[in-house]
């Protein structure tokens, strides 16, 4: 009764005590993360969702047309190239990050002289902001100037210049290496920590017990580290299936729509041809994706956890 | 089973010297212990048998072979760590079943020796569990079967029983004695632990800064031990010392300070008699003090200062300053003393001990 005749009242010392309870409390607590992710998380989403269901464009205030836009971008060759080149550029980077991370995790693990210096140094390409160290790989593919084309002249692999980024072939490659390159640090470092927490006698005890190296890894590291390297792998994927400034900066997506991603189509699509309602269309086809992808690792992860 | 020999075994860290000079040779089916204070080079001995630490100089046999080179699978023995170093992502009955997978056994086999082995250690019930799901004694056990499935020439235990609560290890080590018993394979035990050394050892190698200070049984430790920090590291609570120097009274050798004026029993004055003039620790342990009564030599008593009475039950502590020195008296519980009361101690002479003041070697 008191505190209620008070809160009416409204003095400094009743908003104390309404700090005082729980529900009230939790509420100002929260706030500032609510107000953060309503704003740049769910109206981007929800507006998103809103753009894709009516036909928007630049200048055009668009209708509700229902699922009329998803259909047009279903229809679209170059959608599914995109989305094609996606899971494909997703897969392979993946693949390949996770097996040289692993490698150099391992080396890394070993005790060598300035092993600090050298785990730091590893992680420069992850350290580089993404578009400058893109830059530099771009000058390095270049047809003209291209390091790469005057190393393997002079070495007398090649005798004509390649296009690298010229190529539909090639391009893909070259964006793959360069993820790849940029992301291994990522992969190395996590795993390493996940290797520094399996304690040492595990493996002695192992090599007592008969086990040689690659038995030792294949019954105890790698179990062992199972958990870590899930989490590796499930925010790389997220991560690569929405890129963009890599692609964006190599090739804008082409030659000839050869390296388009699902965010670099959605941006061409979207604010570069201003047909708005596509362009989140396509934004949106990634999340069923994405988000079957977290969920199977989740649930994974847990299970590897509570074995 | 085998014996195992340790010659000149040395190990240097880049710039630290470990382990200096240790040479053992250890029987056929005997339990050995090594002992001493933290970082005397127990460990780093023990691993360099196991095979896990190079060698720096020395050779290491296992029965007849050297294996001063062989990798750890290839010695045929088995270890037991401190903390366990049980596979948490396997079962116990993987954990078991690990080493004999890894060469190559039939799975009945493996089957078998799993259950034997969980017979002799009372963890048939567990098999299914995983190691976080077992209590600290249970692991032990764990850990123990995985030793004894693969019936090695050797185990190694690396102090198994100090992250067990007393009780338990109490409990752990008779049981760790009836094992050896039945199974009777050699076994050599590091323990910072002199009373897991005297129950354990059939003999007790005591070590201090790498080197060894001395080998025995227990037995032999506790009646003469080699030097000084054997004598006060052997025995709990430990033997007490007074810095003392010997004059000589007709035919009689007297060993003297502020508070003690100590008659010399022949035999160990006779073996005394190139020191006299020269300053000595004379050590007595607690259990060799009592009240002095009518039938004490006037030679064996001097009297002492209560401080401290320690109740323990079965006997009481008494805590004492003679002269500048402090003791400790072991009494029967039944002596009546106060704080503060000055009291008269008798020694039993036979049980004296003599140090070289400088060496500290046993005169
Ligand atoms: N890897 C190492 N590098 C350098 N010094 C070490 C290493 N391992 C042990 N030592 C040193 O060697 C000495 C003996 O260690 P250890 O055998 O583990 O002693 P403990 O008797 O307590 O088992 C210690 O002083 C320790 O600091
Ligand atoms: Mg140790």
């Amino acid at each position: 009764m008191a505190t209620t005749t008070e809160a009416a009242t409204g003095t400094p010392r009743t908003r104390t005590r309404l700090l005082e309870d729980e529900r009230w409390l939790a509420f100002f607590l929260l706030m500032p993360t609510i107000v953060l992710l309503a704003l740049f998380i769910a109206y981007p989403f929800m507006k998103g969702i809103l753009l894709s269901v009516t036909n928007t464009r630049v200048g055009v205030p668009g209708e509700f047309v229902g699922l009329a836009i998803f259909e047009k971008v279903w229809n679209d060759g170059i959608f599914r190239e995109a989305a094609w080149n996606t899971i494909y550029y997703t897969a392979v980077t993946t693949v390949f990050k996770l097996a040289l991370g692993l490698w150099l995790a391992l080396l890394l693990n070993r005790h060598f002289r300035g092993k600090a210096f050298i785990r730091a140094f590893i992680l420069l390409p992850f350290i580089i902001p993404t578009v400058l160290s893109t830059f530099a790989w771009k000058w390095m593919f270049d047809p003209t100037f291209s390091v790469l084309n005057w190393l393997l002249r002079e070495i007398g692999v090649i005798d004509q210049r390649i296009n690298w980024l010229g190529d539909p072939d090639l391009a893909m490659g070259c964006i793959i290496a360069v993820n790849v390159w940029r992301g291994v640090p990522f992969f190395a470092i996590t795993l390493l920590a996940g290797l520094q927490t399996i304690s040492p006698e595990l493996h002695e005890a192992a090599a007592i017990d008969g086990a040689n190296a690659r038995q030792r890894f294949l019954y105890v590291t790698w179990p062992l580290l199972l958990p870590v390297t899930m989490v590796v792998v499930l925010f790389s994927v997220i991560q690569t299936f929405a890129d963009f400034q890599l692609v964006y900066v190599l090739t804008e997506g082409g030659p000839a729509n050869a390296t388009h991603l699902f965010a670099t189509y959605a941006y061409q699509i979207g604010v570069r041809t201003g047909l708005l309602s596509e362009g989140a269309a396509i934004s949106l086809a990634m999340f069923p994706v994405l988000f079957l992808v977290v969920i199977f690792q989740l649930l994974y992860i847990r299970r590897v956890e509570t074995r | 089973m085998a014996r195992v020999l340790l010659r000149d075994l040395n190990k240097h860290y880049e710039t630290f010297h470990a382990v200096k000079d240790v040479s053992l040779e250890i029987q056929d089916r005997e339990f050995v212990v090594l002992v001493g204070p933290s970082g005397c080079g127990k460990t780093t001995t023990l691993r360099m048998i196991a095979g896990l630490e190079a060698i720096t100089s020395g050779e290491i046999l296992i029965g007849d072979t050297v294996v001063n080179e062989l990798p750890p699978m290839d010695r045929d023995i088995a270890m037991v760590f401190q903390n366990y170093a049980l596979y948490p992502h396997m079962s116990v009955r993987d954990n078991m079943a690990f080493g004999l997978k890894m060469r190559k056994f039939e799975r009945e086999e493996i089957a078998r020796r799993v259950k034997i082995a969980a017979d002799i250690l009372g963890i048939e019930s567990l098999l299914h569990r995983k190691p976080r799901q077992l209590s600290g004694g249970q692991r032990q056990r764990v850990a123990l079967g995985r030793a004894i499935v693969r019936n090695p020439q050797v185990f190694l235990f690396d102090e198994p029983l100090s992250n067990l609560d007393a009780k338990l290890r109490v409990q752990m080590r008779v049981e760790l004695k009836k094992l050896h018993e039945r199974l009777g394979t050699t076994a050599v035990y590091v323990t910072h632990d002199q009373v897991e050394a005297m129950t354990l050892g059939d003999r007790v190698v005591v070590m201090k800064d790498g080197w060894v200070q001395q080998v025995g049984d227990p037995l032999e430790l506790y009646n003469a031990p080699a030097n000084k920090f054997v004598a006060g590291f052997i025995g709990s609570p430990g033997m007490n010392f007074a810095a003392v120097s010997f004059q000589r009274e007709g035919d009689t050798l007297l060993a003297v300070n502020h508070g003690l004026r100590i008659t010399v029993p022949a035999p160990i004055a006779a073996r005394l008699n190139g020191h006299a003039g020269r300053d000595a620790t004379l050590g007595i342990r607690p259990e060799d003090l009592h009240l002095a009564g009518p039938d004490d030599d006037e030679g064996h008593c001097f009297e002492a200062l209560v401080e401290v009475i320690e109740r323990l039950g079965s006997e009481i502590l008494l805590d004492v300053k003679v002269g500048p020195a402090s003791m400790v008296a072991s009494v029967p519980p039944t002596v009546r003393t106060r704080m503060r009361d000055t009291i008269r101690l008798a020694l039993d002479p036979e049980r004296l001990h003599f140090f070289d003041a400088e060496t500290e070697v046993a005169l």
